[in-house]
């Protein structure tokens, strides 16, 4: 177990160093960072100035080195278009996009599970069927058109739930949260509905898929050829089994849904990171695209890490594979 | 042409036709497809309008509902814009765009996983392990991330003027570079099959060279899988280039493709004028669930376990 944990974290470092490496190649040749930070009416000895000041006359590997440094410690430099430090800004989007994915996440899990439960205890019920075609549709429809729509018919027919913006947020001194207010709780509604429901559907794909073939398996037969009542049988032998790849799907699915609140932030114009990094990329502000993806790549590989080890822990026929065996 | 009747007859009777007339699902979603090919080829002469030659348009039309609707002419029949444009040919011109993005970007990431699954396969050693790496990397992060990252990336690279007439070759090039890695797994593995096995022997005993084995025997052989994935990717191509267009980056609003369109009708949203956003998003929506629907046919027709 040490070993492989050992092994992860190393695994992880090197990806995480792949990605610095990018972030690096696009600070050193994408646009120039003189000309974006110092006014255009600069002299020449300003820019000359300006440049030895950043450092950017030394070796690329002297370049590369502070980087990493710097990088590590969170520290990308000032934003080409705010001309404020970038971690500030980062610092002050984080809360927005971390409770909107944290909501939709649960939400996601809440109904993604018992559906696919469902759905695969009662393969021929209307319910179901409708629920693979709600699920199909799901697939198909771009999730910014499921968010105009949201808003369609909920702000612009209705009046009933805000279109943009987080509403009223409390400000906790390094966090500032939607949690507490009515209007932030009301804000908060559409944006997440739009992001959980393509990862709900996934969630209900799978769950079912996976709860039919474990209905399928040998001990399922025995346990019920012994007598155990149904109820039994599904909720405390077969659900367990159904969720272990469930687990791991969804944690590397929680990336997914950093990436997706860029698309959800766009069309609720939710103040978080996604939104930030649209404006970036449009504007070409590197350090704000190299900081958003170190921190998004960050947060992956935490994920990813943490998933693999649970995976070890829930499972124990995945450790019994890597010990050696000792003969029968 | 004595035999053309016979080898019709053929195709017609062969496994994979049979399969696809008894599926009334693929049937009816080729036809689709089919007439929204057609209509983006021949957009320009079909569309009642061409909404970027400012004489046709008449500002009195501007915001007309559509024809079913109070107030709303068959001359335009999804209605019109705020700037008088015709939807119904605006959306034609958008597909034109949007299925252009999607294939000139799934042939790019075919050509390009293909040619690096041929060769890390068939070469092993290094070239492999640092193809497989790259690879590992792209897929642990979402696509359209990478696409993101590619796309400003390749807008940041260019002049700020050519910006708005490269548009369409930094989406192609930022939606094909994402989605080559799934080729190149596939091809790679069958790859490593293939040139084990005795014909490549023979072609190598009779002194063929790397090259040709890989061009004139390997490939022929590797290619199968790579139809299913494309058209699955078809899809998958399409949406991206929407919603990429969706988040302002993508295709200029001079040039709109289908997600460029409905961002625009987004702006107008609160003003009432529905129809702006609900038909180009109805298009795209119909567009990519025909998609979806014909790969997962044919994903099952083409695969032996399932026959």
């Amino acid at each position: 177990m040490f070993a492989f944990l050992i092994r992860r974290i190393i695994q992880a470092a090197l990806v995480m160093l792949v990605v610095a490496s990018i972030a690096f190649l696009m600070f050193r040749f994408l646009g120039d960072p003189i000309s974006n930070l110092l006014p255009e009416d600069a002299t020449v000895q300003d820019r000359a100035e300006m440049r030895e000041k950043m450092g950017l006359n030394d070796p690329v590997l002297v370049q590369y080195g502070r980087f990493i440094v710097d990088a590590a410690q969170g520290d990308f430099g000032q934003s080409y278009r705010n001309n404020r430090p970038v971690s500030d800004l980062l610092a002050e989007r984080f809360p927005a996009t971390a409770e909107l994915v944290l909501v939709a996440a649960s939400l996601a899990l809440a109904l993604g599970i018992p559906l696919g439960i469902y759905t695969a205890l009662n393969p021929r019920g209307w319910l179901s069927q409708g629920l693979q075609v709600v699920s199909l549709l799901g697939i198909s429809v771009p999730t910014f058109v499921t968010g105009i729509l949201l808003i369609l018919v909920f702000s612009v027919t209705l009046g009933w739930l805000p279109s943009f913006g987080r509403g009223t947020v409390v400000d906790l001194g390094w966090w500032t949260t939607g949690f507490l207010t009515t209007s932030g709780l009301k804000a908060l509604i559409l944006p997440a509905i739009m992001l959980a429901l393509f990862q709900m559907t996934l969630i209900m794909r799978l769950v079912r898929a996976e709860m039919l073939e474990v209905l399928r398996a040998d001990y399922i037969k025995f346990a019920k050829a012994r007598g155990i009542p149904n109820r039994m049988l599904h909720f405390k032998y077969a659900l367990k089994n159904t969720l272990i790849p469930v687990m791991t799907i969804f944690g590397l699915q929680l990336g997914g849904l950093i990436a997706f609140a860029i698309i959800t932030e766009t069309v609720f114009q939710w103040p978080g990171m996604g939104f930030l990094f649209i404006q970036a990329v449009n504007f070409t502000d590197v350090p704000v695209m190299a900081a958003y993806l170190v921190l998004v790549s960050f947060i992956f590989v935490v994920i990813n890490t943490l998933v693999d080890l649970l995976y070890n822990v829930a499972d124990p026929r995945l450790r019994a594979e890597r010990t050696p065996a000792r003969g029968v | 042409m004595s035999n053309f009747m016979p080898m019709l007859y053929a195709f017609w009777d062969s496994d994979i036709t049979y399969s696809f007339r008894k599926s009334r699902v693929a049937v009816i979603s080729a036809l689709v497809l089919l007439a929204m090919f057609l209509t983006a080829i021949f957009a320009p002469s079909l569309a009642p309008q061409n909404p970027f030659d400012i004489a046709e348009l008449d500002l009195f039309d501007s915001e007309l509902p559509p024809f079913w609707v109070e107030g709303g002419s068959t001359a335009y029949l999804l209605g019109t814009d705020t700037q008088a444009r015709d939807v119904l040919s605006s959306i034609m011109h958008g597909m034109r765009i949007s299925l252009l993005v999607g294939f000139a970007s799934v042939i790019l990431a075919a050509v390009m996983g293909v040619t690096l699954g041929l060769l890390g396969g068939f070469l092993g050693g290094i070239v492999d392990a640092v193809l497989m790496r790259i690879a590992d990397v792209l897929l642990s992060f979402p696509p359209i991330l990478v696409a993101l990252l590619i796309n400003g990336v390749l807008r940041g690279a260019l002049p700020s003027s050519a910006q708005a007439e490269s548009a369409l070759i930094v989406l192609i090039l930022s939606i094909g570079l994402t989605n080559w890695v799934q080729y190149a797994r596939t091809v790679r593995g069958s790859t490593m099959v293939e040139r084990r096995k005795e014909y490549i022997e023979a072609a190598r005993t009779l002194g063929t060279g790397k090259v040709a084995i890989m061009m004139k025997h390997i490939l022929p052989n590797v290619l199968g899988p790579v139809l299913v994935i494309a058209t699955i990717n078809l899809g998958m191509a399409v949406l991206t280039e929407a919603t990429l267009s969706f988040l302002g980056v993508g295709m200029p609003p001079t040039q709109p493709s289908l997600g460029t369109l409905i961002q625009i009708g987004n702006e107008f949203l609160f003003s009432g004028i529905w129809w702006v956003v609900v038909f180009p998003a109805a298009a795209l929506a119909i567009l990519v669930l025909a998609v979806n629907l014909l790969g997962d046919w044919l994903r099952d027709a083409l695969n032996p376990k399932l026959r």
